[in-house]
């Protein structure tokens, strides 16, 4: 079947990513306004490849039943289909098995997941968290929840005038800590956060690591054992793949002990008035109806990647986020701020940057004028924003279907906003 | 697609990059009202002195934001400035509904606007500036920040009504 074969016209195995045959693989390029699309806002989502597109398409069209409930030969394709798709995505996270993979509805629910399910289960209160504050408020929210309903303790490790997260005061933080929760990769500061270390050094303290891999799984090569995770959150629109679907990996002996989320069909091996057995791993995590066709396209989008390869996809960002580096700093010096790490190595494609005295709306409305897409706000990550005493940033983000061009065409696009507004 | 000279009048560059009444008034005799537009952070801060005929004899903006409502807040200012308060209403209401109306207008609601609340423009109100920045309403996301000063103000004068 042809979605379920690897692309392997993405897959020109040279030494660089050719953005501009991937790009083609992309319909939304051809979305044919007077100018074309610049986009660089794939930190907040990704687009997709025909490759997704056609496989949800495809098993709608030809597979679709309810997964795990009929015995008709339809319904266990469509199961067959849901649960490659689970084997997939453990294969390209290197989880050593596909019963640590339990598909939410994004990396949002995964955390809360977290959060709730473990956490109101193991913790107790004064029990401490440790966060971070360079965190998307969707690993802290929940957290601060947990704070308000059981009293658990928040410290947070800070973050140094260069971004990078202070680690001076991890081993007072650990005292005591009970989980540790960090994003591997920051989605405002691009900053690649020392998971290992810090995974080490809590397990060493008795905590259990959560990472939120939203921006990372998408861009680097992912292995879960090597990070030293014990869960992992993500989410399927960052990586190409359709949104209404995101991840939650947690190692085997972590999820036995995590208690069920939501409660309905599917997460239940049997149920009577006075109680219910869930189900096993990792059903017991996933109540009602999953996002099959999403699956499906997550798959889809997971062979893509693989097809270019993850060494690729990274090796490619370097590149363009030296590029920006360099040519942003050429053309705008001073004038133009980066937020976050300066070694392109030591970070991800995802530059936040204030421009002159220019706020963040009136850039990207200009910018938007010339086609190129970049968000502007605070990137749902309030304490760091305040940390870094701005209340908004602009903020461009690439993939693998962006090359120098796009970043060229920022670049002008923000001489035209100087010009415009004359500062 | 509107265009960016629909949003960046020449009026609204020159409130912006020259704003009028900056600055801060001592609290009391002035009322200071802040006001917040969470998702982009734009802050306005209005201190407002109302002399004993009930006029504003003197306004001051402070805050930090984009170009729309700074320059919004800029205009708001020197709008009301030595006007009574039912004068200040009124304008309040005929900016409201400059960017209603055309709220409306851009999801397809051509009706004539009898039998539903969409304000009606008084044509004996003029704007003056402020008229600039209907252009403005093309750009939905962007009707906040132009409002932002305009809520600040109102709810500066809603407290004002309140018997101290
Ligand atoms: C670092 C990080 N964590 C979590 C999320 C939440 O992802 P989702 O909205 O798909 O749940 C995002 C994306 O917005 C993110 O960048």
């Amino acid at each position: 079947m042809a979605t379920l074969s690897p692309a392997p016209h993405l897959a020109p195995r040279l030494d660089v990513l050719d953005a501009r045959r991937v790009r083609a693989e992309f319909p939304i390029f051809e979305r044919c306004r007077h100018l074309p699309l610049i986009y660089l806002d794939s930190a907040a989502s990704s687009q997709k490849p025909r490759a997704v597109i056609e496989a949800m398409a495809g098993y709608y069209e030809t597979c679709h039943a309810n997964v795990h409930r009929g015995v008709y030969g339809l319904a266990e394709e469509a199961t067959g289909r849901y649960e490659q798709a689970r084997a997939a995505v453990a294969r390209f996270i290197g989880a050593p098995s596909a019963r640590e993979v339990v598909f939410t509805k994004n990396a949002t629910e995964a955390l809360n997941l977290v959060a709730f399910s473990w956490g109101r289960a193991n913790l107790r209160p004064g029990d401490v968290v440790v966060l971070t504050e360079m965190e998307h408020h969707a690993n802290l929210v929940p957290w601060l929840m947990l704070a308000e309903q059981v009293g658990v303790e928040l410290r947070y490790l800070g973050i140094t005038d260069d971004g990078h997260l202070d680690l001076s005061g991890l081993d007072a933080a650990l005292d005591g800590a009970k989980v540790v929760a960090l994003t591997a990769m920051s989605n405002v500061l691009g900053t690649l956060n020392p998971v290992r270390r810090v995974a080490d050094a809590a397990h060493v303290a008795g905590a259990v690591v959560v990472v939120d891999a939203s921006q990372y799984v998408p861009h680097l090569p992912t292995d879960v054992s090597a990070l030293g995770a014990d869960f992992l959150a993500f989410t399927g629109h960052k990586m190409l793949g359709p949104t209404g679907i995101g991840v939650l990996w947690g190692r085997e002996a972590v999820l036995e002990s995590t208690p069920p989320f939501l409660g309905g069909g599917e997460m239940i091996r049997d149920v009577r008035l006075d109680g219910f057995t869930p189900n096993e791993l990792p059903w017991k995590f996933e109540a009602g109806t999953p996002p099959i066709a999403e699956a499906v396209g997550l798959a889809a989008a997971v062979r893509v990647l693989e097809g270019i390869g993850m060494e690729m996809v990274r090796a490619h960002e370097i590149a363009l986020t030296s590029y920006a580096l360099r040519t942003l700093d050429a053309r705008f010096g001073a004038d133009l701020v980066v937020h976050g790490p300066r070694a392109s190595a030591e970070r991800g494609g995802v530059l936040s940057f204030s421009f002159k005295d220019l706020h963040p709306h009136d850039i990207a409305q200009v910018l938007d004028q010339s086609g190129i897409c970049v968000r502007a706000g605070h990137h749902c990550a309030k304490p760091l924003l305040r940390r870094l005493g701005v209340s908004a940033t602009s903020r461009a983000s690439w993939y693998v279907y962006n090359d120098e061009s796009d970043i060229d065409a920022l670049a002008q696009g923000l001489v035209a906003c100087s010009e415009l507004f004359c500062l | 697609m509107p265009g960016l000279e629909d949003l960046y009048r020449e009026i609204i560059l020159d409130h912006y990059r020259n704003p009028r009444n900056r600055g801060e008034l001592a609290c009391p005799p002035a009322r200071r009202a802040e006001g917040f537009n969470p998702l982009c952070g734009d802050e306005i801060v209005v201190y407002l002195v109302v002399d004993a005929e009930g006029r504003v004899s003197d306004v001051k903006i402070g805050g930090q934001g984009c170009s729309i409502s700074q320059s919004s807040a800029s205009m708001m200012s020197a709008a009301v400035k030595g006007r009574t308060l039912d004068e200040v209403r009124a304008l309040n209401r005929a900016f409201k509904a400059l960017m209603t109306i055309h709220e409306s207008r851009l999801e397809g609601d051509e009706g004539d606007g009898s039998g539903t609340d969409t304000p009606v423009p008084d044509p004996a109100v003029d704007l003056g500036d402020l008229a600039a920045l209907q252009g403005v309403v093309r750009f939905p996301v962007r009707i906040k920040c132009a409002t932002l000063a305009w809520n600040t103000l109102t709810n500066g004068l809603e407290e004002l009504a309140q018997p101290a």
